[in-house]
């Protein structure tokens, strides 16, 4: 369990019957602003319904799976543990835009969770082939 | 067609709520549906009834109430990102209502499409 951000229990099950492809793209910062942490929160809840999740990292959004964070010095929660604890969740399919981690002068090595670097031409095939993309 | 709406940004200071609301609008006029709106991040203000803009501006808590009255549109407000912020019951306008994140992915499975307002 992570120790910094709440996760779904047993008591947060819906059953729809229904499987969507659901995406969650992260374009910003870990901090800066509350977008990545509360998109964070829209992907721990949808793993109570089942569904078939994604995470598209984008842009700087790509800085909120990057090893070694430590926000304290600006009294930050660091709620880059909580991806890790996302594959207990099922949730394991991880996708980083390969233009975008080049022109930041990241690789692979540099995050702290499994992902799959896909271009941006690839980044828009699998967009395009969800039912649900939710962003911020 | 049946839409779910994500409003992402508060009221006056943001684009975005006066454009989903306008989207919704004409949605409606059109013989779509719009089941619910989910109200997240900063919007979860516009749901705030201790909003006071000057007369002669438009009044969006009270035009989404509205809407939500005459075509059964579901106002519902982030818990979590409310508590946040300040907004509780004491503070929450008529016509909105407070519940968890859960109101959104189900209406992401129930609508045909998911629109996202915000930036």
């Amino acid at each position: 369990m992570s120790e910094v951000m709440d996760l779904p229990g047993d008591d947060e099950e819906f059953a729809s019957g229904v499987v969507k492809k659901f995406m969650f793209v992260n374009r910003k910062a870990p901090h800066g602003s509350i977008y990545a942490l509360e998109v964070l929160e829209m992907v721990l809840i949808s793993a109570a319904f089942d569904q078939d999740v994604h995470l598209a990292f984008i842009d700087d959004g790509m800085y909120q799976i990057v090893k070694g964070q430590d926000p304290s010095g600006i009294n930050q929660k660091n709620f880059s543990k909580t991806f890790r604890a996302l594959d207990g969740y099922d949730i394991e399919k991880l996708y980083v835009e390969r233009e975008g981690m080049e022109e930041r002068g990241l690789t692979e090595d540099d995050f702290l969770v499994d992902v799959e670097v896909i271009s941006q031409a690839e980044m828009a095939e699998l967009m395009n082939g969800m039912d649900v993309v939710l962003s911020a | 067609m049946k839409f779910g709406i994500l409003v992402n940004e508060g009221p006056y200071n943001h684009q975005a709520v006066d454009t989903a609301y306008q989207f919704a609008k004409a949605a409606i006029a059109k013989g779509h549906t719009v089941s619910r709106v989910f109200f997240y991040y900063d919007g979860v203000h516009n749901a705030n009834k201790l909003l006071e803009a000057p007369q002669d501006e438009r009044q969006i808590g009270k035009l989404w109430a509205e809407m939500a009255k005459e075509h059964g549109v579901d106002l519902v407000v982030c818990v979590a990102a409310g508590l946040r912020r300040g907004l509780k019951e004491e503070t929450l306008a008529e016509g909105f209502r407070i519940s968890g994140l859960g109101q959104l992915i189900e209406v992401g499975i129930q609508a045909d499409r998911m629109m996202t307002f915000g930036d």
